[in-house]
C-alpha cells in the first residue's frame, strides 16, 4: 500500500492543483472587487449632488429688479445667489402679480462654487466670499437641501440649475417609439419563423441575419440611422422618433431570438393536442403556445429596453447629444436621453457637473438594474418545467 | 391636403364603421348559427369583413406614403382617400356577399394573419440589408474621392485638411486601425484570462451557493451602460494610470490607449465568462469521470480534458469579445483621444475606428464632405470584420454543438 | 412483401360482417427520401376496436397519424394512396382538416392536458367549433363528458384547478374527455396507456370498452396482452408494412404468418 502515500511528483501535482485554483478564485475576485470599486467610486463621487447648497436671503419682487433682475436680493448676496435662478423672476413675477411690491425671507439656490465650497471641493470662490459665506453658515443663513431641481429640471449651462428631467422624459420618448415598433415586429417576425415558416433556404438566411443583426456594432446603427431616417426619409434630427427608430432595430434582434427562444419552449405536446382537437394552426398558436411563452417574450423584451436605454453610441450620431434646456413635448421636437446627458455632462470642465454626471449615473444604472432585476424575476417566477 | 392628413381622416372614419359592420355581421351570424352548419365561428365572419373593409384602403395609404418618401411620385391626398374609400367599398360588398355557411372566414382571416406575419419578417430582414446596403452606398460615395488603397495603405489621417478637390495624403486609415487593435488587444488580454478562470471557477470549483452570487454579479457588469464606463475610465482609471506611470518613471498621456483598453477588458469579461461558462457546463460529465478515475487531480482534468473539448465554444465567446471591443464606442470616444497616432506605446493616446466615426458625424460638416463619408468608409471595414468575425464564430459553435449534442 | 392469403380471407369475413369506417389504399409515406409507410390497405370495422402492433419504428404512429392528417404539420413528409373515411378520401383538397379532426379525435401518448383548468381543457374543443359558447349549455356538457370519460366523481370538485396537477392516469382520461367533448366518430389512440401504471391502464381500458358503443376507436399499443385484451381486430406491422390483419383472437391463437408468430411469442421487438 506504500503507492497511494503520497511522495514528492504527487505534492508538486497538489501544489499546482492549488495554483490553478488560486487563480480561477482570484480571476473572480477580480471582477468582483471591480464591480464593488466601481460602485464606490460612483456614490462616492455622485451622492453629493442629492443635496445642494441654498442661501435664505431677502427677495424684493419689484418694478426695479424686474427691470434688472440681480437686483431682487441685496448687494452682498449677488455674487453667490444663482444667477440663472434670479433670472427667472421677471417671468415668476408675470405670472403672479399678486407677489409684486413685496419683500420675503426665502431659500433660494446658491451658486454651483458655493455648493462645491459647502461640500469641500475645489472651487472658484475669493476669500473674502470664503469667510462670508462661512458667516453666513454660522448665522444658520446656508445649508445644503435635497436637491429636487436635479429631478425637475432640464439641462443647464449653470451647473446648479441643471437636471435630468429633460434627459428622463427624452429617453422615455424614445423608448415608446422603441417599444411601438420593435415588439410587433419583432415578436410577429419570431411567431412566423418558429411556429409557420417552412423549414427551407429562405428561413436559414432569415436566422443567419438575424444573428448577424445582434453582433453589428451599435455606432453602426447610427449610421443607418443617419444614411437612412435623416437623409432618406427626412425625419428630424435629434428628434425621440429618429432615435426610437434606430434603437427600435438594435432591439429588434434580441426581442425576435428571445420570442423564438420562448415559443421553442412550449413542448410540441401542447400543439399537437390543439391540432387534435381540430385548432387550426393559428388557434394553436393564439390560444396555447403564446399565452405559454408570454413571460419569456416579456422577459426578453424588458431585457432589450434595457439595452437600448443605455445605449449612447448610435444616438450621438444622429444628433441625440444637443443641449435640450426644456422638456421635449412631442415625439418630432429635439430631444436628448439620459445616457447621452451624462456623456455631455461628463465633456463639462467644471467641476460642479462632474458630481452631476455621477449622480445621473446613478440614477441610470438603478433605472436599468430594476429593469433587469424585474426580468430575472418574472423569468424565475413563471419559469415551467416540462 | 397632403397623404397624412388623409390618412387620418381616413382612419378615424373607416375604422370605427369596420368595427360596427364587423359586429352586425357577428351577431347576425349568431342568430343564424344553430339553424344551418356554418363553416366558422361568427366572430370569424366579423374578423373577416372588418379586416376586408379596413385593409385595401390601408394599402393604399402605404403605398402612397411610400411613393411620397421614396420621393417617386407624390400623390393628392384628396385622391389617394377617394381612391381608399373605394377600395373599401368594394371590399365591404365583397365580404359582404360573402358571408354565408359555406365560407369559410376562418381560412381567410388566418391567411391575412399569415400575411402580416410574413411581412413582419420581412421588415427584419430588411433592416440588415438595409444596414449594409447604407454604409456601402454612401462607403462607395467616399471611394470615389479616396481611393480605397490610399485608404487602406496610408499612414497619414487628416480629414480636416482634406477639401473637396484635394483628399490625396489625408485618408490613410493605418494608424487608426493600429489604435483600434492596440486597444482591443489589451482589452482581450485582460478579458480572456479573467473570462476564462472565472467561468472556470464558477463551473467546475464553486459550490451552488457562490456561482448564485457570482452569476448575476458578473452579469450586473454587464448590464452597465457603456458611457458609464467612459466615464469612470476618464475620470478615475485614467489619472491612476498616468499616476502610476509616473511613479515607474514614464510619461503617459491623459487620454492614453492603456486606460481604455483595461475598461473596456472589464467590460467584456461578462460576455466571455458567460459563454464560456456554459460550454463549459455542457462537457458531458461522463468525460470528468473518466479523466478523475484515472487518477488526475481536479486542475489536470480541467486542463487537459474539460478545456480543449469545451475549446471551440471559448473561441466563439473570444471572438465575438473581440468584436465588442472592435465596434466599442463610448469608452474610446470619452478616454482615448482624437489623434490618429501610429506607435508601440500604449501611454500615448492613440484614437479608433468609432472615434473617427463620431467625430466625422457630430461636426457640422455637410453630409457630402469628404470627412461625413470617411465615416462611411470606416463603417464598411468595421460592419465586414464583425460579419468575418461572427460568421468564424457560428461555424465554430455549430461544430463544437454537432460534437457534444 | 408478399400479398398474404390469411389477411385478404380476414378481410372478406370482416368485410362481410362488420360495416366498414375507414378504409385505406395503397398509402405510402415517406419522410424526406425514407420510406415510413410501403402500400398499406386496411379495413377499418365501425364501433369496434382495432389495435396496431409491431415493433417500435414499424410505422404505426406514422399510420395512425395519417387518418386525422397530424402529418400535415410535418413538413418533410410525402403522402400518396388514399384514406376514406366514410367513403370520403380525407386527403381531397376541399376537405376542411379542422373539420375533420372534429369528426376524428386523437389520444397521445404522454398525457398532454393544456395547461389550463380542468373545465377550460374539456371546454376548448366545444367552443373552437361552435358546439356551444359558455354558460349553462358548457357546464352541462362538461359535466356530461366528464361522466363519459368516468372521471366526474373524481374531478368534480376542482373543475377549476390546473389539469396539468391531476395523476397521469387522470390526465389522460381528461384527454380522452376533451376528445370526446366534439362528439368524433372516430378516437385514435396512440399507445394511451405507456407512461400510466398498471391500475391506471386498467382503467383506461375499461373507459376504451365503454365508449365502443359509441365511437370507432383505433389504438396503438406496445402490449400484446393489452391488445388481446381490448380489440376486436389486430393489425400487425413490421417494417412500414402490414403484415397480418385479422380477428384478434385469430391473430393471437394461430397465426398466419411467421412473423406475426415470432412477434407475439416474444422472439423478436
Ligand atoms: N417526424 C419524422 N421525421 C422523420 N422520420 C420520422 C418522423 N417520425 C417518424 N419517423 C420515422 O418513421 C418510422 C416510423 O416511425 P413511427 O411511426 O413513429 O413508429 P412506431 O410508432 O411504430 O414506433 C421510424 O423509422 C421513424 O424514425
Ligand atoms: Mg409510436
Amino acid at each position: 500500500m506504500n503507492k497511494i502515500v503520497s511522495n514528492k511528483a504527487l505534492k508538486r501535482r497538489y501544489r499546482k492543483e492549488k495554483i490553478f485554483k488560486g487563480a480561477a478564485i482570484f480571476a473572480l475576485l477580480l471582477a468582483a472587487s471591480f464591480l464593488v470599486f466601481f460602485f464606490s467610486n460612483m456614490i462616492g463621487k455622485g451622492v453629493s449632488a442629492f443635496s445642494q447648497a441654498e442661501i435664505l436671503v431677502d427677495v424684493h419682487y419689484s418694478e426695479s429688479s424686474m427691470k434688472s433682475y440681480r437686483k431682487a436680493v441685496d448687494k452682498p448676496y449677488r455674487k453667490i445667489v444663482s444667477r440663472g435662478w434670479l433670472r427667472t423672476l421677471p417671468m415668476y413675477m408675470e405670472d403672479n402679480p399678486e407677489v409684486m411690491g413685496t419683500t420675503r425671507q426665502e431659500w433660494v439656490l446658491a451658486t454651483a462654487d458655493v455648493d462645491q465650497y459647502l461640500k469641500g471641493y475645489p472651487n472658484r470662490l475669493k476669500d473674502k466670499h470664503k469667510q462670508y459665506i462661512d458667516k453666513l453658515q454660522e448665522e444658520g443663513k446656508l445649508k445644503l437641501a435635497f436637491n429636487t431641481g436635479f429631478f425637475t429640471r432640464g439641462d443647464s449651462k449653470m451647473a446648479e440649475l441643471a437636471g435630468i428631467k429633460s434627459a428622463v422624459i427624452g429617453s422615455i420618448l424614445v423608448l415608446l417609439v422603441t417599444l411601438a415598433v420593435a415588439l410587433p415586429i419583432g415578436v410577429m417576425t419570431a411567431i412566423y419563423l418558429e411556429e409557420f415558416a417552412p423549414d427551407n433556404r429562405l428561413t436559414q438566411l432569415v436566422e443567419v441575419n438575424i444573428n448577424n443583426l445582434a453582433a453589428i456594432p451599435s455606432i453602426l446603427f447610427g449610421l443607418l440611422g443617419l444614411a437612412i431616417f435623416i437623409n432618406f426619409f427626412g425625419v428630424p434630427r435629434s428628434s425621440a422618433l429618429v432615435g426610437g427608430l434606430t434603437l427600435a432595430l438594435m432591439t429588434l434582434p434580441v426581442i425576435i431570438i428571445t420570442t423564438r427562444a420562448a415559443l421553442r419552449a412550449v413542448p410540441n405536446s401542447i400543439r399537437e393536442a390543439a391540432y387534435g382537437l381540430g385548432a387550426s394552426r393559428w388557434q394553436a398558436v393564439f390560444h396555447h403556445v403564446l399565452p405559454l411563452a408570454f413571460p419569456g417574450i416579456l422577459t426578453g423584451t424588458i431585457i432589450g429596453l434595457a439595452q437600448a436605454m443605455g445605449e449612447t453610441a448610435p444616438l450621438l450620431v444622429i444628433g441625440m447629444m444637443a443641449y435640450i434646456p426644456d422638456s421635449p413635448t412631442g415625439f418630432t421636437d429635439a430631444a436628448t436621453v439620459l445616457p447621452a446627458q451624462i456623456f455631455t455632462w461628463a465633456g463639462e470642465s467644471i467641476r460642479a457637473y462632474e458630481e452631476r454626471t455621477a449622480a445621473a449615473i446613478l440614477v441610470l444604472v438603478t433605472i436599468l438594474l430594476s429593469m433587469n432585476a424585474f426580468a430575472i424575476w418574472l423569468r424565475k417566477r413563471f419559469e415551467t418545467r416540462w | 391636403m397632403n397623404t397624412s392628413d388623409a390618412a387620418f381622416y381616413f382612419f378615424i372614419t373607416v375604422l370605427p364603421i369596420a368595427a360596427v359592420i364587423g359586429f352586425l355581421v357577428k351577431s347576425k351570424v349568431q342568430n343564424a348559427f344553430n339553424d344551418t352548419h356554418w363553416r366558422s365561428l361568427p366572430i370569424h365572419y366579423a374578423f373577416y369583413v372588418g379586416l376586408v373593409i379596413a385593409l385595401p384602403g390601408a394599402i393604399a395609404f402605404f403605398f402612397a406614403s411610400a411613393l411620397h418618401l421614396l420621393t417617386i411620385y407624390t400623390a393628392d391626398g384628396i385622391h389617394v382617400l377617394v381612391l381608399a374609400t373605394l377600395l373599401s367599398m368594394w371590399g365591404g360588398f365583397h365580404s359582404l356577399k360573402n358571408v354565408r355557411p359555406a365560407f369559410c372566414a376562418r381560412e381567410s382571416v388566418e391567411r391575412i394573419i399569415r400575411y402580416f406575419l410574413i411581412s413582419a419578417a420581412f421588415i427584419s430582414i430588411l433592416t440588415t440589408i438595409g444596414i449594409v446596403l447604407a454604409i456601402i452606398f454612401e462607403a462607395i460615395h467616399f471611394f470615389k474621392i479616396v481611393s480605397l488603397w490610399e485608404f487602406l495603405t496610408g499612414t497619414h489621417w487628416a480629414p480636416d485638411d482634406a477639401t473637396e478637390g484635394n483628399t490625396s495624403g489625408m485618408f490613410g486609415s493605418i494608424p487608426i486601425f493600429a489604435g483600434t487593435f492596440m486597444i482591443t488587444i489589451i482589452a482581450m488580454s485582460v478579458a480572456v484570462p479573467v473570462g476564462i478562470l472565472s467561468a472556470v471557477y464558477m463551473s467546475e470549483y464553486a459550490s451552488e451557493h457562490v456561482r448564485n452570487i457570482a452569476k448575476p454579479a458578473l452579469e450586473i457588469l454587464a448590464g452597465i451602460p457603456t458611457v458609464v464606463y467612459g466615464f469612470f475610465a476618464a475620470i478615475t482609471v485614467s489619472p491612476l494610470v498616468v499616476n502610476f506611470a509616473e511613479s515607474a518613471g514614464l510619461h503617459a498621456d491623459y487620454t492614453n490607449a492603456l486606460t481604455p483598453g483595461l475598461v473596456m477588458g472589464i467590460m467584456i469579461i461578462p460576455f466571455i465568462s458567460s459563454l464560456s461558462d456554459d460550454v463549459i457546463r455542457s462537457v458531458p460529465r461522463s468525460l470528468r469521470d473518466a479523466s478523475l478515475a484515472l487518477g488526475t487531480t481536479n486542475s489536470e482534468t480541467i486542463i487537459k480534458i474539460v478545456l480543449p473539448t469545451a475549446l471551440p465554444g471559448i473561441i466563439a465567446a473570444c471572438l465575438l469579445g473581440v468584436s465588442r471591443a472592435l465596434g466599442e464606442t463610448m469608452i474610446v470616444v470619452m478616454a482615448a483621444g482624437l489623434r490618429p497616432n501610429l506607435t508601440w506605446n500604449p501611454l500615448e493616446g492613440m484614437t479608433t475606428v468609432t472615434v473617427r466615426i463620431v467625430d466625422a458625424l457630430t461636426g457640422d460638416q455637410a453630409f457630402d464632405s469628404p470627412e461625413t463619408l470617411s465615416a462611411f468608409g470606416l463603417g464598411l471595414v468595421l460592419l465586414v470584420i464583425t460579419l468575418i468575425l461572427n460568421f468564424i464564430s457560428i461555424y465554430v459553435t455549430r461544430r463544437f454543438r454537432s460534437q457534444y449534442e | 412483401m408478399l400479398l398474404q392469403f390469411g389477411y385478404a380471407n380476414d378481410l372478406k369475413q370482416g368485410g362481410n360482417m362488420n360495416k366498414s369506417k375507414i378504409s385505406i389504399h395503397e398509402l405510402k409515406l415517406w419522410y424526406d427520401k425514407n420510406q415510413a409507410l410501403h402500400g398499406i390497405d386496411l379495413q377499418i370495422a365501425e364501433k369496434k376496436i382495432t389495435s396496431f402492433i409491431g415493433p417500435s419504428g414499424c410505422g404505426k404512429s406514422t399510420l395512425l397519424r395519417c387518418l386525422n392528417r397530424m402529418n400535415d404539420h410535418i413538413s418533410n413528409c410525402r403522402i400518396e394512396g388514399k384514406v376514406l373515411i366514410d367513403n370520403q378520401d380525407i386527403y381531397d383538397p376541399n376537405v376542411d382538416v379542422v373539420q375533420l379532426r372534429s369528426h376524428i379525435g386523437m389520444v397521445f401518448q404522454k398525457p398532454n392536458p393544456f395547461p389550463k383548468s380542468i373545465y377550460e381543457n374539456v371546454a376548448y374543443a366545444p367552443r373552437i367549433h361552435g358546439i356551444a359558447s359558455s354558460g349553462d349549455d358548457m357546464d352541462e356538457l362538461v359535466e356530461n363528458v366528464l361522466k363519459k370519460a368516468s372521471l366526474w366523481k373524481e374531478v368534480k370538485d376542482k373543475l377549476h384547478q390546473p389539469g396539468t396537477a391531476l395523476s397521469g392516469g387522470q390526465q389522460q382520461r381528461l384527454c380522452i374527455a376533451r376528445t370526446i367533448a366534439v362528439k368524433p366518430e372516430v378516437i385514435l389512440m396512440d399507445e394511451p396507456c405507456s407512461a400510466l401504471d398498471p391500475i391506471a391502464s386498467a382503467k383506461i381500458e375499461e373507459l376504451m370498452d365503454e365508449l365502443k358503443k359509441e365511437y370507432t376507436i383505433i389504438i396503438v399499443t406496445h402490449s400484446m396482452q393489452q391488445a388481446a385484451r381490448v380489440s376486436d381486430f389486430t393489425a400487425f406491422f413490421y417494417m412500414g408494412n402490414l403484415v397480418e390483419f385479422g380477428n384478434t383472437g385469430n391473430i393471437f391463437t394461430k397465426p398466419q404468418q411467421q412473423q406475426t408468430e415470432d412477434y407475439i411469442t416474444g422472439r423478436f421487438g
